[in-house]
Formats: C-alpha cells, sequence, structure tokens
C-alpha cells in the first residue's frame, strides 16, 4: 500500500511547480494556467486526506467539487479579462500591463 | 456447458490456471489476461468498423439510388479491403508549418475517445468489460476527449480551413453536450444507478423508451450532433471550410479519423438501445444464454446505427447560427424541463403501480406543450414579418 | 514494491513531468496541452484513491470545459501563434527560489508531522460514494447551502465574463 506521504509530497511539488509559474511567466494565460495547477494540487490533498482519514464521511470530496466549481468560475472570469484587455491594449504580457503603476 | 452460460468467466478461469501452472503469480497473469482481453476486444471492434464501412457504403447508395460497392466479393463486402489497401499505399503528407507531435497524435486521440467507450459496453449481463458505477459520467468525459482531439488536429496542421472547422465542431460538442448530459440524468433517475449494468436491469420490465421518449429524442439529436453527422456536419462542410479539421490529413490518418467516426455512430447506437430499449433483452429470446443477449446487442446497436445514417443521408445541413440557435434556446431548456419533471412525477408516484404510466403521460404532455409554443411563436413571428413587409425572421427554423 | 506503487510512480512522474513543461514551455498552445496531460494524470490518482466520481468530474470539467477554454484564449490573444520571445520573465530566479523554498516548507511541516506513514484503511464493502455524496450535496443539514452558493458563483461568472468579453466589442 501506499503510505499518505506519498501523496502529499506529490502534492507539495506540484504546488511549488504552479507557484513558480505564477511568479515566473510572462504571458497571463500562462499565469492561470499555473494558478490551475496549484488548485490541482490542493484538491489531490484534500481527495487524500479523505481517503485515509474519514473516508465514511464525505466532506473532502464535497470540498473538492466546490474547488472544481470555483476553477470554473475563476478560468471564465479571468480568461474573459484577458480578451478584454488583448482587445484594449493588444498585449497580454502581464510586465507591460503597467497603467496602474506609478 | 458452463461455457454458454458465462463465457468471459470461464475463459479468464481457465487461462488463468494455465498461466499460473507455469509458475507465474497470479497478480502478473491476471493484469497479463487483462492485456490480452482488452486486446482481443480491440481487435473486435476494428474488424466490426471494416464491416461498418462496407454498410455505411451500401446503405448511403440505397438512399441516393444507386448499387453501391458490388464488384469486389459477395455484394461488394470485400471492398473496405481493398479502400485499406489504398489508404495505405498513399503518400503520407505532413504540411509545412504544422505542429508535427499533435498532427499526430490526433488521430490516436480521436479513435482513442471511442474505444474508450466500449470499456463500459454491457453487451449481455455478465459480458461487460467494466461496471463503473459512474459509466454515464464516463461517457461524457470520453466525448471530451474526442473535442480535445478535433480541436489538436484543427490547430496544428496549420490550415486555415481545418482551424475554422475545429472551432466549429468544438462549440457544436461543448454546447450540445449539455442536452446529452441532462437526457442521461433523466435515465439515470429512472434507473437509480449511473452504472450501465444497473440501467439495463432497472429495464426489466419496461424498456424508458416508453417511459421517456422526450429523453430519447433528445439523447438521438444531441449524439448526432456529437458524432458530427449531417445535419450537423458543419465541421467538415465540404461546400464551405473543404473538409473541415481533417483537411490536411492523408492516408491512414484520415483513415483513423473516418473509422473513429463510424465506429463513433455505431457506439452511439450501441448506447441508445442500453439506455432506452433495454440493452440485451428482446422478447425473452436473451434467457438463451449471454451470447444470444449479445447478438441481440448488436442487432439493435447495428439498427440505431442505421437510424443515424438514415437522418445522415436524409436531412440538409443546417446553418451554423440555426445550430446554435437550435441547442440553447430549444433543445437545452427543454431537456431541462423534462429532467425536473421526470424527477417531480417520479416523487409523487413513487412506489405506485401508476409510475410508469405517468411519465409517459407527462412526456406526452410536455411534447405537446412545446409544439403548441413553438406553433404560436412562428405565427406571431410570421405575422411581424408580414406587417414589416422585410424577408421573414430567421429564428423560426425551430 | 506492489504494482500499485509502481502505478502511482509512473502517474506521480507523468504529474510532476508535464506540470514542469506547463510552467517552462515556449508555446503556449504546447503549455495547455502539457496541462491537459497533468489534469489526466490527477483524474488517474483520483481513481487510485477510489474517488472514481471525482476522476470522472476531472475529466469532463478540467478537460472537457477548462481547457478547451484555455486552448481558445490563447488562440484569441495572438496574432502569431508561433511564440518566440522567451516565456519567463526576469524574476524567474526569485520565482525559482520562492518555489524551492515553499517546496522546502512543506516538507519540513510534513516531516514533522506524525501520521505521516500512514496507510489507507480498508474501504467497507457495500459503501456507495456517489450516493452518500448525492445526499449529503442536497440535504439541508449537510452542504446544500455552499453547493447552492457554488452554483450561484457559477451563474454570476458566466455572467460576468459573458458581460467583461462582450464590452470590449461593443466600444
Amino acid at each position: 500500500m501506499i503510505p499518505i506521504s506519498w501523496y502529499l509530497i506529490l502534492a507539495a511539488a506540484l504546488f511549488s511547480i504552479g507557484l513558480f509559474g505564477v511568479l515566473a511567466r510572462k504571458n497571463a494565460v500562462a499565469i492561470l494556467l499555473g494558478v490551475e495547477l496549484m488548485l490541482n494540487a490542493v484538491n489531490i490533498n484534500l481527495v487524500t486526506f479523505w481517503r485515509y482519514n474519514a473516508p465514511a464521511e464525505v466532506t473532502g470530496q464535497v470540498f473538492a467539487i466546490i474547488v472544481f466549481a470555483v476553477a470554473a468560475a475563476e478560468v471564465a472570469v479571468g480568461l474573459a479579462l484577458i480578451i478584454s484587455i488583448y482587445r484594449n491594449r493588444n498585449t497580454i504580457v502581464a510586465d507591460d500591463l503597467d497603467l496602474m503603476k506609478w | 456447458m458452463e461455457f454458454w452460460k458465462d463465457p468471459i468467466t470461464t475463459i479468464f478461469d481457465s487461462l488463468l490456471k494455465s498461466f499460473t501452472s507455469g509458475g507465474m503469480t497470479e497478480d502478473l497473469a491476471t493484469v497479463l489476461i487483462y492485456l490480452i482481453g482488452i486486446l482481443a476486444f480491440i481487435s473486435f471492434a476494428m474488424v466490426l468498423d471494416i464491416f461498418l464501412v462496407w454498410v455505411e457504403r451500401k446503405v448511403v447508395a440505397r438512399f441516393q439510388d444507386r448499387l453501391g460497392p458490388n464488384r469486389i466479393g459477395p455484394f461488394g463486402i470485400f471492398q473496405p479491403f481493398a479502400d485499406i489497401v489504398k489508404l495505405l499505399i498513399k503518400e503520407d503528407i505532413t504540411p509545412f508549418g504544422a505542429d508535427v507531435v499533435l498532427f499526430n497524435l490526433a488521430p490516436i486521440f480521436s479513435l482513442m475517445s471511442v474505444l474508450l467507450l466500449w470499456a463500459i459496453m454491457p453487451f449481455a449481463p455478465k459480458m461487460v468489460g467494466v461496471d463503473l458505477n459512474v459509466g454515464m459520467l464516463y461517457l461524457v468525459a470520453a466525448g471530451s476527449i474526442g473535442t480535445l482531439s478535433v480541436i489538436m488536429a484543427g490547430w496544428s496542421s496549420n490550415n486555415k480551413y481545418a482551424l475554422m472547422g475545429a472551432f466549429r465542431t468544438v462549440a457544436q460538442m461543448v454546447s450540445y453536450e449539455i442536452p446529452m448530459v441532462a437526457a442521461l440524468l433523466v435515465v439515470t433517475v429512472l434507473a437509480g444507478t449511473m452504472g450501465a449494468v444497473g440501467i439495463v436491469e432497472a429495464q426489466e420490465a419496461v424498456p424508458f423508451i416508453i417511459l421517456s421518449p422526450l429523453a430519447f429524442l433528445i439523447f438521438l439529436i444531441s449524439a448526432i450532433a456529437e458524432l458530427g453527422r449531417s445535419p450537423f456536419d458543419l465541421n467538415e462542410a465540404e461546400s464551405e471550410i473543404v473538409a473541415g479539421f481533417h483537411t490536411e490529413y492523408t492516408g491512414m490518418k484520415f483513415g483513423l479519423f473516418y473509422a473513429g467516426e463510424l465506429l463513433h455512430s455505431f457506439t452511439f447506437g450501441g448506447f441508445i438501445a442500453l439506455l432506452f430499449f433495454g440493452g440485451h433483452r428482446l422478447f425473452g429470446l436473451e434467457n438463451l444464454g449471454p451470447l444470444v443477449g449479445a447478438l441481440i446487442f448488436m442487432g439493435k446497436a447495428l439498427f440505431f446505427y442505421w437510424v443515424i445514417m438514415w437522418v445522415k443521408y436524409t436531412v440538409p445541413r443546417i446553418r451554423v447560427d440555426h445550430m446554435l440557435a437550435f441547442n440553447w434556446k430549444f433543445l437545452t431548456p427543454l431537456a431541462f424541463i423534462l429532467l425536473m419533471v421526470t424527477a417531480l412525477v417520479g416523487r409523487i408516484f413513487l412506489h405506485s403501480p401508476w409510475l410508469a404510466p405517468a411519465l409517459f403521460i407527462s412526456n406526452i404532455l410536455i411534447a405537446w406543450l412545446t409544439i403548441e409554443y413553438l406553433k404560436s411563436h412562428a405565427r406571431k413571428e410570421r405575422d411581424q414579418a408580414e406587417a414589416s413587409g422585410s424577408a421573414p425572421a430567421t429564428a423560426t427554423q425551430h | 514494491m506492489t504494482f500499485t506503487q509502481v502505478l502511482f510512480l509512473i502517474f506521480a512522474a507523468i504529474i510532476l513531468g508535464s506540470a514542469f513543461m506547463v510552467v517552462t514551455t515556449k508555446k503556449m498552445i504546447h503549455a495547455a496541452f502539457w496541462l491537459i496531460t497533468t489534469l489526466f494524470g490527477v483524474a488517474a490518482l483520483y481513481a487510485m484513491l477510489n474517488a472514481g466520481f471525482l476522476a470522472m468530474v476531472q475529466i469532463v470539467v478540467y478537460v472537457g470545459a477548462i481547457a478547451i477554454l484555455f486552448i481558445f484564449a490563447i488562440m484569441l490573444t495572438r496574432k502569431d501563434l508561433r511564440d518566440s520571445d522567451t516565456p519567463l520573465n526576469k524574476n524567474w530566479g526569485v520565482a525559482a527560489l520562492i518555489g524551492f523554498l515553499s517546496f522546502g516548507g512543506l516538507l519540513t511541516i510534513l516531516n514533522n508531522w506524525t501520521g505521516l506513514l500512514k496507510e489507507a484503511p480498508e474501504l467497507s464493502s457495500g459503501m456507495d460514494t456517489i450516493s452518500d455524496l448525492g445526499v449529503a450535496l442536497l440535504s439541508p443539514n449537510a452542504y446544500l447551502l455552499p453547493f447552492e452558493v457554488a452554483s450561484v458563483l457559477l451563474l454570476a461568472a458566466l455572467i460576468g465574463s459573458v458581460y467583461v468579453a462582450n464590452q470590449a466589442k461593443s466600444e
């Protein structure tokens, strides 16, 4: 059998990779991709804890489903914003979007 | 006579015995036997696919008042082999500027999305690959892999017609997924389970076509749209965008797309049979044994494959805005109303002998109300168009 | 090494490798397809954790909807789909440091935790997680309220994104 630590370490690594993507990528869409990776890492943790600690309860799965819904909402709004920005500014490189910078 | 009652388990046991007698561990033998089973199953599907090519060509010829292939073998039954040889010896072209990896992956994914569906197909009570308890969700998930393959093919071809075809297909597949899921939910509500085997078992007394004819119609329409066959074949509208997402594919890569499409139609025929027509049942004939049941199931699947072909070669292609309006303004609301009514009626008549008639009558009522509403809507629009003296509005399509 | 452990390691390698490609690859479309590979790997992990429903939802929602949305957004925000400039900004070194630090920090926390080598308890046979889940999501003394709030959030996001993406066109 697989000890719980394997899943947790995998989730931690996935989360860190996602964090790196969010901080280091230029393209705004790529930043959102990084956010997706982080959300997936969180979900792996939630489902793992459900399976290892309380498989009789469904709390962990409910949590994961709510994370799915939030991820879908986040992507829809985020991509709409990016497309809107692209139409107005003709770029989606995050560094060039400095209108609010002083 | 154990074989006739439960062929799969018998074969599995005898293989396991012969494998482990050679000193192999049981785990490894099981995995190996599963692999062999998958291979045999997929080979069966592909051989069936060859036969489907012949059926398709013969039937379309009859619809168009032609003879169809009749030169190679009796009734031209070996024509598909000639087709395959032709596809194999064609030059394999990769267009300039194409994304080679994705370009080559796309046909594989296309066929994979179909073959995945065969895993949950219950041919007979004990002849099923795997009885997933989330079977219907699995059906939708495999469909989304198909969407993915289309967008892969369209983007990687480096061709604007291919990309346009991919855009159209994705718009169509993503939107028609919603009424399809609603129809599947109606079936789930009626059967009380999402597993394919459970759904077939729940139709012991009454097949679901009688309990919910509207769900069957909605599923059929959205299945045809999901398949991208006429009247929803905008993704490969020859007169507008050459051949859509597979414009740039030649030889066997195109062959994979083509085979995938035919097998997909047949698979959806099978799903219609299992969801609404009681799977392997036919007036008690299925009691003769699982193999007879499997044959009946295949026969039903072939019949609905023929129905899908019938629609394809009878109805002309619709326009892209009509396609979307039809889904969002008509099919999706209807599917959701049907789902709510089914849930409500099912709850009120729970455990009562009036459940089946009540469901049937509620379906008829919804259909009648829909037709009345559409009639009045069309009349209003016609009056408006006549009053303003302009050309008739486009939304009367419904 | 049991069979499940080997399977887990294979999926873990797929997930981490493709996740790394997501954050470093040059072509944005490829990044989206690598993300899809990651998502499939995560779905496989859910299946290994006996959460078959979540695995299917993962594929339907993430691969069928979110990834397609990403691909569309990438195509809509590019004139030339062949990206040529560097994918990372000038702070990537700091970002890598922060990434390593967060991984190290999480590892340290995990290391000090006592339940680390816990094994999964056996699932009682005949337990139907899906119906339990369905009942829990729709019963008022369980999770009906969060479920409804989530659906309202989705509706708000739908209307909001249509509004935001449409507004620019009408200007």
